[in-house]
């Protein structure tokens, strides 16, 4: 518990200096390309801290079995399971887990996890403190789509990629809006590196802050990226609850399959998710 | 000297304590040997200290200072690689160290900015290479580069050894297809990139090997890579000096390690021999199966006027081509020369099923000798049906292999003139090799475990060789 509360106050620390240093930015360069209006949600409405450890929390999350249509709709090559082997909450972590492995018609397993029809929200601030897999063919991804999905299908629900990685580019990640009009090589989509870091080798914390106008993109205490109604071609559809997800792809059309150099298994460490308004 | 400098750094150490309001007193211990982390090597000229020592037999100007082709500021390092046959160096290689010495441990890779006159394969570029220990010495082998300027890095496998690194850039090329071309390379210097991630390094390949041994003999852990995955995504692997590794032992009472991979054979027993570096386990071991005492073969006390020796500490041998010339498909002999149990010289055989000793450079005339003395150890149990056959092979007038006048003549010793773990001393008379019908231009010498009697099955698997010679009485 101790260290729960030691991380819930670095997050916020964290938050405060990033609010800080961008104040400071506009200050120094008086800068118009990047303005926005940022606003600190604070009010904590959903944590998992993974301090218990077994199988995640049944009340928040639930799976995404097997290979969907067409490696759910990205010739992904992994098969999702529920197995502690792919995912499991240990040490204060929870951990998804992609293997090499014959399995059901698969070479690669791993684990997808959603919080459909447990939590759901429009607009907040969603953030998670994560290390990432590396290696070519590993896609590993938080993030969020239109709680409306089942009746309103991709991409017309909407889909938030609050962060999203190559495992061959292990300094960049992506932030990224799908909707109506404006899907998969049509999303609005931007991407931060690291100047002196990679994503695989200490924890960072992916977030965005999401309100009726915008959708504000952060890693760490670096805001880099805005999104507003204006900045898309078509519908906005970010007006309704969206639910989380969290995974570890193994190959499909965004990252291209693993090669003979990517080391399994791979694993993804999620320290914390937590949801403001 | 030494006072005069501890003088000077607690003045400096006074100043800073004034500056900065601090107090706090210093130990008559402290150490102030300190070395500059100055991280420039060739920025647009040599950095402060260094220096270029081409390689013996290298072009010797190779390297020169271009002012014309740079990539960034004034100046860069131009590295002209000769056509073979240019009398002025076969290849063009150089260190680069600076002789006082930097503290490197706060970078993790030394990058550079390179282009060359054609698409090429730098064969060796790193550093640590300082004329002198080489202790820390780094190599990228076979860096392939392009006409385009490009970034690269080389990353140091532990960068909190390099307190005092002398060599700092080092390289050595050869021509391409026989034709010289010119490298350049600028910005050459150490940086903290802190994207060098994912350490795995490996010794002997990252293969677990197992090796038979004797007390007083020694092994060496060879093959010492460290890989890392850079930002680009791509992985490298180095090739790296054995001071990075530490090494251990899972008994010493049966082998020890040096620091420097040096395995020496103690007593009788199994030790697993593995390495760390910088806190991660290396990939790869080395199992010595030590036998215990080694009894060596009898020495040989003919007049070395009446022999020929191909392998003998006791003689001066002829020039042997290999003692294990690998015939691929159907050869599955491993081993050879190299096994050394103190200080003596012996060939080891695993895995036997044939395997030739080739000595045609030249061929050996044994027509004034009489024998063949081969000392033979069978290091396994001998069954009914074993047996170990020699054979002699002649290459003829042309003294080259085939033409239509080679000849080859076998003994075979069945098991019950073979025996277990105790030298066996072979002389055969050269006249028994039936079929051979020349000695004037002796080839090679075959040991046999399988032919046609068992169904081309091996029979003895692991032999130690010594003192291989043709005498005459």
């Amino acid at each position: 518990m101790k260290r729960t509360t030691q991380s819930t106050t670095r997050g916020l620390l964290l938050f405060g200096k990033g609010i800080f240093l961008f104040v400071a930015l506009i200050t120094l360069h008086g800068c118009t390309d990047d303005t926005q209006t940022v606003v600190n949600f604070t009010n904590l409405v959903m944590q998992d801290e993974f301090n218990t450890d077994g199988a995640p929390n049944p009340s928040l999350w639930s799976y995404n079995i097997g290979t969907g249509q067409n490696g759910w709709g990205n010739s992904e090559l992994q098969f999702y399971t529920d197995r502690p082997k792919n995912v499991t909450v240990a040490n204060g972590y929870m951990i998804i887990t992609a293997h090499r492995e014959s399995f059901n018609g698969s070479q690669y397993t791993s684990a997808r996890l959603l919080t459909k029809d447990k939590f759901e929200q429009a607009y907040g601030r969603f953030e998670a403190r994560i290390r990432l897999p590396w290696g070519q063919g590993l896609w590993p991804a938080f993030w969020m789509l239109g709680a409306d999905i089942d009746t309103n299908p991709w991409p017309g629900a909407g889909e938030i990629d609050i962060m999203e990685l190559r495992g061959q580019n292990p300094a960049t990640v992506l932030g990224t809006v799908h909707g109506p009009g404006y899907s998969g090589g049509q999303s609005i989509s931007k991407s931060y590196t690291l100047k002196n870091g990679r994503f695989d080798t200490d924890f960072h914390i992916f977030g965005i802050e999401w309100t009726p106008d915008y959708v504000n993109f952060y890693v760490d205490d670096v805001l880099y990226n805005q999104i507003t109604p204006a900045d898309v071609p078509g519908e906005w559809v970010f007006n309704k609850p969206f639910f989380i997800l969290m995974n570890v792809a193994v190959g499909g059309n965004f990252v291209g399959p693993p090669n003979a150099q990517t080391v399994f298994p791979q694993t993804m460490l999620v320290d914390y998710v937590r949801v403001y308004n | 000297m030494k006072t005069n400098k501890l003088n000077f750094a607690l003045l400096t150490v006074f100043a800073l304590g004034v500056l900065s309001g601090c107090e706090r007193g210093l130990s008559e211990d402290a150490d102030f040997a300190k070395f500059p982390k100055n991280p420039n090597v060739f920025i647009d000229g040599f950095s402060g200290g260094l220096q270029y020592f081409p390689f013996a037999g290298s072009k010797l100007d190779a390297f020169t200072v271009d002012t014309q082709t740079k990539y960034s500021g004034s100046a860069s390092m131009r590295l002209d690689v000769p056509n073979v046959g240019d009398p002025t160096g076969t290849y063009a290689g150089a260190i680069f160290p600076d002789m006082n010495g930097r503290n490197l441990t706060e970078f993790d890779a030394l990058t550079f900015w390179a282009k060359a006159s054609q698409g090429a394969t730098i064969n060796e570029i790193g550093f640590g290479n300082d004329f002198g220990e080489n202790r820390f010495m780094v190599t990228l082998n076979n860096m392939r580069i392009s006409t385009t300027w490009t970034k690269y890095t080389i990353a140091i496998p532990d960068p909190s050894r390099l307190t005092a690194e002398k060599g700092m850039f080092w390289y050595a090329e050869g021509a391409e297809n026989n034709n010289g071309y010119t490298i350049w390379i600028d910005e050459l210097k150490y940086e903290k990139l802190g994207t060098v991630a994912q350490p795995r390094p490996a010794i002997l390949n990252g293969e677990d090997r197992v090796q038979q041994s004797f007390i007083g003999a020694s092994a060496t852990v060879t093959d010492l890579t460290q890989t890392f995955n850079l930002v680009s995504g791509v992985d490298q692997t180095v090739t790296v000096a054995p001071a990075y590794f530490t090494f251990s032992t899972t008994n010493p009472d049966v082998a020890r390690v040096n620091e420097m991979g040096v395995v020496s054979i103690v007593g009788t027993g199994t030790a697993k021999i593995t390495a760390t570096l910088n806190g991660v386990r290396a990939k790869g071991s080395l199992t010595i199966q030590s036998l215990g005492a080694f009894v060596p073969a009898p020495v040989p006390n003919r007049n070395p006027a009446n022999v020929i020796s191909v392998f003998s500490d006791a003689y001066t041998n002829i020039p042997v081509d290999f003692y294990n010339g690998f015939f691929a498909p159907f050869q599955t002999t491993l081993g050879g020369a190299g096994l050394v149990i103190n200080g003596d010289n012996l060939i080891q055989y695993t895995n036997l099923n044939f395997v030739a000793t080739e000595f045609k450079n030249p061929t050996v005339n044994a027509s004034q000798m009489t024998h063949l003395h081969v000392d033979l150890q069978i290091r396994e149990a001998i069954d009914p049906g074993d047996f170990i056959s020699v054979q002699l092979g002649d290459f003829g007038a042309n003294a080259v292999f085939g033409g239509g006048d080679d000849s080859s003549g076998t003994v075979k010793f069945t098991s019950a003139s073979l025996s277990s773990n105790q030298w066996i001393s072979l002389d055969i008379p050269l006249a028994s090799f039936t079929g051979l019908t020349s000695r004037n231009n002796l080839a090679q010498i075959f040991f046999i475990s399988a032919d046609g009697t068992s169904n081309n099955v091996p029979t003895i698997s692991t032999i130690l060789v010594d003192n291989m010679y043709f005498y005459k009485n």
